[in-house]
This record gives structure tokens, C-alpha cells and sequence, in this order.
């Protein structure tokens, strides 16, 4: 009962962030130079001052910006996000049928780069200032420093050019219309390639965090009394501290979420995934503004909805967390 | 100041990041000697593999790839280091004046900064730059737009726990305004850890701006890494040179500032040697 009570209250605290990446979306169109009016007339080629100020009317441009800002909150808080005149679809639908598949990227990106940064941390705080800490340590570097599409395409001289081992682009082999089990083994092997370059950077992040962590709790009395009674480094490792210091990994990995949205823009446009990241990119080459501040909302309700998520699952991993 | 030197020094990798980022500094200065001209011009056949004419081959312009490399050092790093000092200017203020002034003035300062914290920075900057249309201020504007929030929250920290210090105390008593304690008295105290954090965002600041230019929303006037990265992007398979040289020099030049960021960081705060270790 107390922790349904804090997830409403946590759930009414992020009602005033979503409106205020509203109110900021709409002052983004104001700042950009004529409105969706221009657009259209000039797509209709030659259009009379008279028909164009009709049109304002017809969209309730010609109101006061306060005005027009209530009707576009009205509108967004619907799901109406307006039409995307060069897709010639509603921008909500568009953005719904491309979610799937970014949110399968950003899934299995999250698993390789925790699960491998987990892994990594944990070797190079056991082996500390050993050859193997050491390696890892250069390694996260590294990545920490690759540039995210340079590595993608680079991903993609070796592993697809040179080497011929997975495709290069797209979700789905072209043509080929598997089914059931065929098409789960095409999509992971199309799903590998964007995938691992986009956890790579995270998979450092995670690494470095996690042997911090580790080195942090390994003072704490909690490890002197289990050494004391007598058990092994290695049951001390995995059976107390790992549980400890996987705590901060998950807020970073929430925190993390707006990065990897923007992350799979680039990843999307290199590999062709057919994604929200892939629509955002075509969206900026068709000049498409209405689109890409859909996509801007949606990405940032997302991350406020992991942000949510991640509060309510720390209340279960840490009860020292006071949920009242 | 020459013991913090030596402290700097010694850290090794601190000592390689220096020597790097020296080198592409000297290119970037060197670039209108080695390579006078515009970087955009043809300066010979196109799609040429490395060789010594060209030492990193030419793109399907027939573009010199070591020429723009060069060019593109310079933006990198002006545009790495502008936008980078804006964000810690704007952070730095507004954190002041959160943690200094604290109440409402810092509900309402970290509310704002949560918010910003929350959006997808990169597609908050892509949305920025395509709107303000693609140039090297809009550039900058948005990369800063989408950094300053971290130095915020840090400094708004670092004032907090020294607002209720005894020299501070001891100001306002003189009768200091709140400017002067704020600027004169409490900033200076906390500039190590600013210095870090400006360090370090230059990098991200880098990779950030390459980011933009690989999308085509760089400066169609100015030569930068990812552009060339971009333009290289459909002839992967017949010229490989084209995208992987800018990109070794992105990742050098980002590699040597997270280095020397992190000497800085450990000859700033020996306390923290430890965590950072």
C-alpha cells in the first residue's frame, strides 16, 4: 500500500516535466523561421496572399501565441502530433510503427553493454592493478573515446564486406518473407551488427562504474565480517558485494537512456534499422520539422517512463530506500 | 605550481594524452602551412589510395583526406573548446546561484536543469541545429545548450557545502554583497573541480560536433571530421580511406582529452586518487 502511494506520487511528479518538453517543443516552432503554412504554400506552388491567410485561419495561426500554445497542448496531450505533409501520414502513426524495433535495439543494447560491463568491472576490481585490470582499463578507455558511427561503419567493412558474415542494413532480409523461428534467427542475425557498437561505448561507461563500485564496497564492514566467518574471496564477490554495487549501475543505466535514444539516431542511419532514430534522419533530410519534434516528445516521454520504471524497481532491489 | 606540474607528470597516461593532444594542436596551427588552400578543393584524381602524394588517398571529389583531416582539426577543437567554455560559463552561473541564494530560486534552477538532464541531448542538438540552420554558431549553441546541465548541479553542490563555511560568514559580516562573496569569496574555492569537468566535456563536445557533421548538420563552409566520415559513408567498400583516417583522428583527439582530463583530475584532488584510480 505505502509503495503503490510513493509509484503515485513518483508518477505525478513527472506530469510537470512532460509539460514543460511540451511547452518547449512548441517554442521551438515558434523559433523556427515561418510555419507550417509557409510550408504548404509553397508546395502548392504559386498560392494568393488572400488563400494564404485563409489557411492561418484554418490552423488558428492567426491567434495570440498563448492561444495557439493551449490548442497545441490540447493536442499533443491527445496524441495528436500533428501530420507529416511529406509522409502524407499522421506523425503519431508513423512514430508507433517504428517504436517496435528502436525499442528492440535499445533493449539488447542495454543487456550486452550491463551484462558485459558487469562482467569486465568485476574482473578488473578482483585482478586489481594486475595485467587484466590494466587491460580493461585501456579497453574502456578506447571506447569511451570512439566515435559511434565511425565504429558502426568500420563494424561494417570488417564483419560484412571483408568477412561476409552478417548484413549490413535493414531488419529483415529483403525478399526472403521467413516465418516463425526463421524470422526470430533473421532479425537477431540483422540485429547483431547496430547493436554492438551502439553497447560498446555504454559497455565502458558500465565497466569503469562497476569496478568503482566494487573497490567502494569492498571496505565496508558488511566483507570484513564474511571474511571473518570464513568464506572464500569468491563467495564474498558474487554472494555480497556484486548485489551492493550493481545499484549504481541501474540508476546510470536510467540515467543513460536519453543518451542511447540519441545513440541509435546515428546507429539507425548507418545500418538502416528501421527505427524512430532512422525516421528522425529522414525526417532532417525532408526538412520534416513537424515529425522530428514528434519524435523529440516520444523519445523524451520514454525516457521519463524508464526513468519512472527504474525508481520503482530500485524500492524492490534496496529496501533501505524509504518509500513512505 | 611546478609540484603540480610534477604531480601531473608523472601520471603516465596524463604524460601521453598531453603528447597527443600537443600533436594535434601543432597540426591544427600547422594546417594552413602543410596544407595551404581551401580544404574543399580538388586536389587531384578521385578515389586515390594512400600513397606518398597523398599520404591518407583522396575522396570520390577527389579531396585530399589528409588535407581536410588537418582543416578539420581546427574546427574540432575550436568548436570542442568554445562550446565547452559557454556551457561551463552558463552551468557555472546558474549553479552559483541555486546553491548560493537556495529556496525557491533552487527549486526552480534544478527543476529547469532536471528537465534538460532528462531530453535526449543528441536529438535535442540535431533539432537545434536543424532548426537554426546548420552553421558553426548554431553548432556551438546547441552542443552548449545540451552540456551545461552536469556543471550546474556539480557547482550548486560545491556552493552548498561552502555557503555556511566560517570565510564566507566572515564576508558577509565585512558586509561583501552577494555578487562579490559569490565571484570573489566561493568560486575561486571550487574551481578545481569546474576545471575538470570543463576538461572533460571537451571531449564529449568533440564527439558531439562530429556527430552532427557525419548527419549533415555541420557548417557546409567549414571542413570538420565527421563531414568527411559522411561524404565517405557510400564508397565504404571502394575506398575505405576516405572514412577511416578522420575517424582515428576523432578518437585520438578524444582520447588524449579524456586523458589529460583525468591527470587533471587526480593532481587537482589527491583525495580522490583513490576513487579515480
Amino acid at each position: 500500500m505505502k509503495r503503490l502511494r510513493y509509484i503515485l506520487r513518483r508518477a505525478v511528479q513527472a506530469i510537470p516535466v512532460i509539460l514543460a518538453i511540451v511547452v518547449m517543443n512548441f517554442l521551438l516552432l515558434q523559433l523556427a523561421e515561418g510555419d507550417a503554412v509557409d510550408v504548404l504554400a509553397g508546395e502548392a506552388g504559386s498560392a494568393t496572399p488572400e488563400y494564404i491567410a485563409q489557411l492561418r485561419e484554418r490552423f488558428g495561426l492567426d491567434q495570440p501565441v498563448y492561444v495557439q500554445l493551449f490548442h497545441y497542448m490540447t493536442n499533443i496531450l491527445t496524441f495528436d502530433l500533428g501530420y507529416s505533409f511529406r509522409q502524407e501520414m499522421p506523425v503519431s502513426e508513423l512514430i508507433m510503427v517504428r517504436l517496435g524495433p528502436t525499442l528492440l535495439l535499445m533493449v539488447t543494447t542495454l543487456v550486452i553493454a550491463v551484462g558485459f560491463g558487469v562482467l569486465l568491472g568485476i574482473l578488473a576490481a578482483r585482478g586489481l592493478n594486475t595485467w587484466r585490470d590494466n587491460l580493461i582499463s585501456v579497453f574502456a578507455l578506447i571506447s569511451y573515446a570512439t566515435p559511434l558511427f565511425w565504429i558502426g561503419l568500420m563494424f561494417v567493412v570488417v564483419f560484412s564486406l571483408k568477412l561476409d558474415l552478417l548484413p549490413a542494413s535493414g531488419m529483415e532480409s529483403i525478399g526472403a518473407f521467413y516465418e516463425g523461428w526463421d524470422r526470430v534467427v533473421d532479425i537477431a542475425r540483422h540485429l547483431i551488427l547496430p547493436a554492438l557498437p551502439l553497447s560498446l561505448f555504454y559497455l565502458a561507461a558500465y565497466t569503469r562504474l562497476m569496478r568503482a563500485s566494487i573497490l567502494e564496497q569492498a571496505g565496508m564492514d558488511y566483507v570484513v565480517t564474511a571474511r571473518a566467518k570464513g568464506l572464500t574471496e569468491r563467495a564474498i564477490t558474487y554472494r555480497h558485494v556484486l548485489r551492493n554495487a550493481l545499484l549504481p549501475v541501474v540508476t546510470v543505466a536510467g540515467v543513460q537512456m536519453g543518451g542511447l535514444l540519441g545513440g541509435s539516431v546515428i546507429v539507425e542511419s548507418v545500418f538502416g534499422w528501421p527505427g524512430l532514430g532512422l525516421l528522425a534522419y529522414d525526417a532532417l533530410f525532408s526538412r520534416d520539422l513537424n515529425l522530428l519534434l514528434g519524435i523529440f516528445f516520444v523519445s523524451a516521454c520514454l525516457v521519463v517512463l524508464v526513468n519512472l520504471f527504474i525508481d520503482i524497481l530500485y524500492t524492490f532491489l534496496d529496501p533501505r530506500i524509504e518509500v513512505g | 605550481m611546478t609540484a603540480f606540474f610534477a604531480r601531473f607528470l608523472r601520471n603516465r597516461s596524463a604524460a601521453v594524452g598531453v603528447l597527443l593532444l600537443l600533436g594535434v594542436l601543432l597540426l591544427a596551427i600547422l594546417a594552413p602551412i602543410l596544407f595551404p588552400g581551401d580544404p574543399f578543393r580538388l586536389a587531384g584524381p578521385t578515389m586515390e589510395p594512400p600513397s606518398p602524394d597523398f599520404l591518407f588517398g583522396t575522396d570520390t571529389l577527389g579531396r585530399d583526406v589528409a588535407a581536410a583531416i588537418a582543416h578539420g582539426a581546427v574546427t574540432s577543437l575550436m568548436i570542442g573548446f568554445v562550446a565547452s567554455l559557454v556551457a561551463v560559463l552558463c552551468g557555472t552561473v546558474l549553479g552559483a546561484v541555486a546553491g548560493y541564494f537556495g529556496g525557491r530560486i533552487d527549486d526552480l534552477l534544478m527543476r529547469i536543469t532536471e528537465i534538460f538532464q532528462t531530453i535526449p541531448s543528441f536529438i535535442f542538438a540535431i533539432l537545434l541545429v536543424a532548426i537554426l540552420s546548420p552553421s558553426v554558431q548554431s553548432v556551438v549553441i546547441a552542443i552548449a545548450v545540451v552540456s551545461w546541465p552536469p556543471v550546474a548541479r556539480l557547482v550548486r553542490g560545491e556552493f552548498l557545502s561552502m555557503k555556511s563555511r566560517e570565510f564566507v560568514q566572515a564576508a558577509r559580516t565585512l558586509g561583501m554583497s552577494d555578487g562579490r562573496i559569490i565571484f570573489m569569496q566561493i568560486l575561486p574555492n571550487c574551481l578545481s573541480p569546474i576545471i575538470v569537468a570543463g576538461s572533460l566535456m571537451v571531449a564529449t563536445a568533440i564527439l558531439l560536433e562530429s556527430g552532427l557533421a557525419f548527419l549533415g548538420l555541420g557548417d557546409p563552409n567549414v571542413m570538420s571530421w565527421g563531414f568527411m566520415i559522411g561524404a565517405g559513408r557510400s564508397v565504404l567498400r571502394s575506398a575505405w580511406w576516405v572514412c577511416t583516417f578522420p575517424g582515428i583522428a576523432i578518437l585520438l583527439t578524444v582520447l588524449a582529452i579524456n586523458l589529460v582530463g583525468e591527470g587533471l583530475n587526480d593532481a587537482l584532488n589527491p583525495r580522490l586518487r583513490e576513487r579515480s584510480a
